[in-house]
This record gives C-alpha cells, structure tokens and sequence, in this order.
C-alpha cells in the first residue's frame, strides 16, 4: 500500500463546525512568500529613489539596495518551491501558464522583473567592471584569471568607457529605475491580488488587498535595506576602529559609518508609506465593520477574538505604533532607528501572518474555526518544509546570496 | 562587416520569434467555435440531492472512499454528510464526523449530548462537488490542470499539477483536498469513469433511500431535468456567482 | 547604431526564444485550449480518457445477480431490497476473478448507520424501525439473531 499523508492534518487544529477537507492549506511559506517579494519591490523602490528622483542624499544606499534587491529576488521564488507538494513540476508554470490564475503570472512578472533589475545592475556596474577586466590584466595567480575572466563575460563585450558611453549608461540605468517601479509594484500588487481575488474567503476579498501588499512592502523592503545598511556599516567602522588603533595612520574619513542624514532621510520615506498603509488597512477594518455583510459575524470574532493579540497588538502596537512613535519624537539616533527598524519588520510579517494564517482561522462553514500550529521541530520533510526550519531558510537565503554578490560586484564601498 | 553581423543577428532573432510564436500559440478556439462545441455536446451532467430522504447512512461516503480510492481511514473525502440540529432556542449544531464515512449513529452533536426534547429541527445534508457553471477553481489554476469537460465535468490532470493549493482555496464548498497519495488536487469527479459508461455513480448507487441522482440536464426527459425544471429546488451559496450545478430539494436557511 | 546598451536586450530576447523552443518538446502535443474556452478548459485532452479509463469497482446487485440468483431474490423479497449488495459485501470489482472472496461486513456499527435511533423528525431516519444501541443488547452483534436478508422476526425462534 502507497504511504498516506494528509496535507495540514498535522498542524491544523480544528474547533467546531467544518467541512471535512478543510485544513491550513497556506502555512508558513505563504507568509514568507509576499514579505520576500515585498522585501524586493521596497528594495528598488529605494534604490530608485536616488536615480529617479535626484535624491543625492541616498547615493550610497541606492547601490546597495539594488544589488540588495536582487539577492531578495533570487530567493523569492524559494518559498514557493517549498510549498508546492510538486516543486520538481514548478516549470509547468512557465511552458502552460493559465493567465486568468494570479499565480501564472508569477513565472511571467518574476522573470520579466529579474531582467529588468539584472540590467539596470549591469548599467550601473559596467564601467567597474571594465576596470577589473583592466586592472587585472596586471595580476598573476589562478585566482585573478578565474576572477578576471568572470568580470570579462560579464561586460558582455562592451569595453567602451568612454565619457559618451558612460553617459549612455547612466541614461539608460535611470530609465530601468524609473521603468523598475511600476513593475516592481507590478509584481507585488499581484501577490495581493492572489488573496484578494480569491472570492470564497472571506478575509482576503477586498480591491484594496493589492494596494495594501504594496505599501506594507515599501515599508518593510525599505526597513531591511536600511538595517543592513546600518548594521553592515556599523560593523565595518568597528572593524576599521580596531585597525585604528593598532595602527595610527588611518584618517577620520575612513572610519565613517552609517551617516545619520541618510538614515533620517530614508526613515521619512518609511514613515509616509507606513502612514499610507496603516490607513489602507484601517479603511477595509471599517468597511467590514459598518457594511457588516454575511461574513462579518465570523470576521469578527476572529479579528476581535481570537487574532486580537496578533493584530491589534504584535501587528499594529508593536510593529506598527511603537516604531512610529519612537522614529517621531526628536532626536532620533542609530540605535533607537535600529531598534524601530526591527519593530517595522516584525509589523510587516505579522500583516503577512494575519492575512494568510488569519485567513484560514474561520471555516467556509462561518461556523467553526482552524489554528495553524507551526511545526517547530520538524520530523519528516512537510514539517520541516512548511515549519519553522523552512521559514529560516527562506529568510537566510537571501544575505547568503547577497553576500556571493558582494563578492563581485561591490555595493558597499565602490565609488 | 560588423553592421552586416548585426543586421544578420537581428533577421535571425526576428525569423526565430516569427516561428517560434505560431508554434507555441495555444490552439485557440475563436468564441463563435467554442459556443457552437458546447452547444453541439448534447450532455450536462448535473445533481440532484434531496435531503429530506437522507438518513445519515454514509453509505454513499463508503462507496465514493472506495471506488475513487482515496484513502479509507483518512478524514478527506470527495463527498461527505452533514448533520444540523437546530434546537429551539436558534441554537445551530452541525458536524461531520470523517465526512460521515460511517454514518451518524450516536444522538451526541460536536460531543456534546442534545436533549431530543429541545430540538427544533434535525436533518441530513449530502455534499459533494458542485460541478459549477464558473467553477473558480479552475479559474485560478495557474498551469491548466484542472478543467471542465465539455458535458460539465470538473476534472484534475494528476499528471499536470504542481500542488499550489490555489484551486482549493478558490472553492467556496470544501470539495478539494490534496490527495493523500498523489499529492496533487483532488475532488469528485461525478465518477466520470462509470457515467460516461451509463453507470450511475458510486453515491448515486449506493444510496438505498434515493437521495442522490445523477442526470443530463440537457434532457427534458431525465428525471432530474423534470424535477429541477418543475420543482422548488435551490442550490448552496449561489451568491459567489459560480452556478452550482447540485440542485437541492428540502434544504434549510441553517445549511451551510 | 553600434550601441552596446541593446546588448542586454539580445540575451532576454535570446533566453526567451530558447524556452518558447524548449517549450515545443516540455508540452503534451494535446494540450490547450478545449470547449469551454482558456478560463474553464485549458488542458491536456488526453487526461478525459485517462479519467474515463478509471477502474469500476462497484458494479450493483444486477452484477451479482448473474451468479447468486438465490441470494439476490432473498433480499429482494425482504425490506432491505432497498440496499445494494455491494454496501455491506464490499465491492465486487472482478469478483470472482478479483478478489476470489469478498469481506462481508457483519458488525454491529454497519447495522446502526441507520438503526441507530435519532429523533430527528424532519429527516426520513425518523421513519426506520430505530433503537438506542446501549439499551438493545448491546454485547451482542446483530447478525446473532437477525438475517440482513430477511430481518423481520417472524420466523425466529
């Protein structure tokens, strides 16, 4: 006899009335999901800001959150592959897409998306590379070929630098920032538009679903960039310091770390987003409330009931009031936005949570009620894959990525 | 030279999206053709339950598990039964006990004992797919495995889905589920493998009481045809708009 | 003309002719769009037959008939005519072929499914001759004194 294993039988705990195959279909990879996509579209919106918008201020954080960008979206699709119970199948998505499905489009926008931001990297990193190509030319070793030839396919060819081609380059790479963000809010508005279009629950159908997806990921792809920021900054000053001390000649220029300007430039935008979504999300609150259709009977006891510690006090007190609270009041330094950073990205997975969890706490029944309970030490593949190790991985993947990028195509130092 | 190079490249690339287009094209059909094929069919399938002889045997549950194979002893199941106890005080109770697989046999409602004397009403719901006119579920997959025939089945390509889910959480009743051994969407079929062999399906046959039939709705002769046309008959939350095609007899403003 | 800025475009352009290509072979050659249009039929044809190909498993009392004549006309003179063969004998499939020897199902629970009493009135179980379980010998199996072919008492001793 074939091996049996019902799907979200082993973490779904199910209270009163519901029909028999009802479980926690959507687990914790579908929470992963939009906060990482999320994470990539307020990543280049960012970094956009700077090309499209003149904003000079954010010239040493734009690169960083491209390339930043782009590791997210390499490890955007991960989730996905976790979930399907048939990954080794996720390319029928691509060769037979059913375009009237918000999950087709994935292969389509994703793909689409992930060219854009790879050329606009490789506009803004042309002329670097060029120079390496150049510059180790010179150096011997196994290492500096393997590098230099890395570097020589990368510049696809185009060794010109000159001041005219430079120009070219600039002009094109601000045209891909600014085309960038209708597609990045593309790509994100369609991961809300998954749970807003689906009609049979009752939680996730609302039109404002994929205006609220995107601003909460601005605020959030917006809070990441700046923490690593901080964080990788910060660090290296501290590396530099040590270095100081054991030998005096390094200049105070060398030893700067994060820039507070910057920091108090970017938080702006963070704090117009979030406003701009707190609000989007208030406005369905009441919506449902006062129209008090069929469903709002189980809505409530839901929101006002047995989610109330998630939303109204991890989701809006702490990841929402808390850090708005403390960017606001005068005075802000490194460490207190670090710590707000921290807040508004724990308040940004927590709308994440109580939408797809939330969503699946009431039965279609409106008469009874399922718990998603997150396998936390896994003891086959579907608990480790839709548990907590999973939702680890998915969330390290990314800066593993990150980190190889680095490697190659410096975001952080190069001027 | 090199313009010359450049120029073959871009014949070759506009020659390569030239062909490649028409070949990868879906085979469309234009709206006229596709009408005319389903107009042309001259079979619907469509069901119809009448809950006021169920009994709450799940004898039909028992026989849809075993015939469709889909694992006997776990709780998902392509059709099942409901039981509502509705006391006098408006009180709803209702429960499925493994879709009923065994039928209801003790008085207890959600574990809880009922005293026969504060019930109002009592009654048995069969469900199962509804085969739906829109079926959202199909809608929303996005690699085309599941679909509808063109006599109305709503069917699931085993070999085709990846296991997003997607379809399950579009269906307004709780009809899908993942299969416990294939892993991929699961739901009923109408028993597509005996209907189009002039069978009735598994259900249907196992009811002793008549409660469930099975009929072309594009036959004014079929007796199911007869009793949706002529009968006060209703269906389950029409209000998502995906005309369902079960047709119930007897059902309650409490069902759900 | 001699612009390196389209290079980037090239290599999409190029990526894409390959997976439109590599599609060609990825998918079934029967695959697309059928009666009900892109939304509701978008598929692969073949799989209707592979469903219509499904093996039949329950085959009615018509099936046993041909060989347990006796058996069916016992029943069928009784008030239990109204329950298939196959409910409390299992699925014939290809009996006698496959599988030789079906597993009657003789407990007590099968009986109660719809003996078991339940007021409930506006459903038809109120009509079944029905008892509480924990009060009618509930040790014993039904089968002990009552024949499933003809359960009427009459001819009990």
């Amino acid at each position: 006899m074939h091996e049996t294993y019902v799907h979200g039988l082993e973490w779904t705990v199910k209270e009163l009335f519901t029909y028999p195959n009802e479980f926690i279909y959507w687990t914790i990879q579908i929470v992963m999901y939009p906060y990482l996509t999320g994470l990539v579209a307020g990543a280049f919106v960012l970094s956009s800001l700077y090309h499209v918008f003149g904003q000079k201020d954010l010239e040493d954080i734009a690169k960083f959150a491209l390339v930043f960008s782009f590791a997210l979206l390499l490890g955007a699709p991960m989730p996905l592959m976790l979930h399907l119970q048939h990954p080794e199948r996720n390319f029928h998505v691509l060769v037979t897409p059913h375009f009237t499905s918000a999950i087709s489009a994935f292969g389509i926008v994703f793909s689409f998306y992930t060219a854009v931001v790879a050329t606009e990297i490789w506009f803004v990193y042309r002329k670097f590379f060029v120079e390496q190509v150049n510059e180790l030319k010179n150096k011997e070793g196994l290492g500096n070929a393997i590098k230099r030839n890395i570097y020589r396919v990368l510049t696809l060819g185009a060794y010109d630098i000159s001041p005219e081609a430079l120009h070219k380059d600039e002009k094109v790479s601000k045209f891909l920032a600014g085309f960038g963000i209708p597609v990045a809010c593309f790509l994100h508005g369609y991961a809300g538009f998954i749970f807003g279009s689906v009609k049979a629950n009752a939680l996730w159908m609302t039109p404002l679903m994929p205006v609220i997806f995107i601003m909460s990921a601005i605020v959030s792809g917006i809070a990441l960039c700046l923490l690593t920021y901080i964080v990788i900054m910060e660090w290296q000053k501290m590396k530099i310091h040590r270095h100081a001390r054991r030998h005096w000649h390094m200049t105070e220029e060398e030893v700067k770390g994060a820039e507070i300007d910057l920091v108090r430039k970017a938080t702006k935008y963070l704090i117009g987003f979030m406003i701009a979504a707190i609000t989007l999300e208030l406005l369905d609150l009441i919506f449902r409330g006062y129209t008090a259709v069929k469903s709002w009977d189980i809505l409530r006891s839901v929101i006002y009931g047995k989610d109330f510690r998630n939303i109204f006090i991890l989701q809006y007190g702490i990841g929402n009031l808390l850090p708005f609270i403390m960017l606001l009041i005068p005075g802000v330094n490194l460490k207190r936005t670090v710590i707000a950073l921290i807040l508004v990205l724990f308040g940004v997975f927590m709308m994440r949570w109580n939408v797809v969890i939330g969503g699946q706490a009431f039965s279609l029944t409106f008469a009874g009620y399922m718990e998603y309970h997150m396998p936390l030490i896994p003891h086959n593949l579907e608990t480790a894959k839709e548990g907590l190790v999973g939702a680890l991985t998915v969330m390290i993947l990314p800066f593993i990525f990150f980190y190889f990028f680095n490697k190659i195509i410096p975001s952080l130092r190069y001027k | 030279m090199r313009f010359t190079r450049r120029e073959f490249l871009i014949t070759a690339v506009k020659g390569a999206i030239v062909t490649a287009l028409p070949m990868s094209a879906f085979k469309l059909l234009t709206p006229d053709e596709a009408m005319a094929a389903v107009k042309k069919t001259r079979v619907r399938w469509g069901f119809l339950v009448d809950t006021r002889k169920c009994v709450g045997c799940g004898f039909c549950v028992k026989a849809c598990k075993l015939e469709n194979e889909v694992p006997y002893d776990t709780p998902v199941t392509r059709t099942w039964v409901e039981r509502y106890v509705i006391l006098k005080d408006g009180k709803m109770l209702a429960d499925t006990p493994m879709g009923a697989r065994d039928g209801f046999t003790d008085q207890k409602v959600q574990e809880k004992v009922v005293n026969p004397k504060d019930i109002a009403k009592a009654f048995f719901v069969p469900k199962l797919c509804n085969h739906c006119e829109r079926p959202p579920c199909v809608q929303v997959c996005p690699v085309g495995a599941t679909y509808q025939t063109a006599d109305g089945a709503v069917l699931v390509d085993r070999s085709w889905c990846i296991g997003c889910g997607y379809c399950i959480m579009a269906c307004p009743y709780g009809a899908r589920f993942f299969h416990p051994v294939y892993r991929t969407a699961e739901k009923c079929t109408f028993c597509y493998h005996r209907i189009t062999k002039g069978l009735k399906t598994a259900c249907v046959q196992a009811c002793p009481f008549g409660a469930r039939q099975i009929g072309n709705l594009k036959d004014p002769n079929d007796p199911v045809t007869i009793t949706v046309l002529t009968k006060r008959v209703s269906v389950l939350k029409d209000e998502y708009g995906t005309k369902p095609q079960v047709y119930y007899l007897g059902l309650d403003e409490n069902v759900r | 003309m001699k612009s390196h800025v389209f290079r980037p475009l090239w290599i999409i352009l190029g990526v894409v002719v390959l997976s439109l290509i590599a599609r060609q072979f990825i998918v079934p050659s029967d695959f697309g769009v059928g009666e009900r249009g892109f939304m509701y039929s978008f598929h692969r044809k073949s799989n209707e037959e592979e469903w219509k190909a499904f093996k039949v498993k329950y085959r009615s009392r018509e099936y046993c008939k041909e060989c347990h004549d006796d058996k069916y006309s016992s029943i069928m003179d009784s008030k239990h005519k109204i329950i298939q063969c196959e409910n409390c004998h299992g699925p014939a499939i290809d009996h006698p072929e496959d599988p030789e020897k079906l597993t009657i199902d003789t407990r007590r629970a099968l009986c109660l499914r719809c003996h078991s009493y339940l007021p409930y009135k506006q459903s038809y179980r109120s009509k079944i001759k029905g008892f509480i379980p924990e009060e009618h010998n509930p040790d014993m199996e039904c089968v002990m004194c009552h024949d499933p072919h003809e359960p009427d008492l009459e001819g009990w001793q």
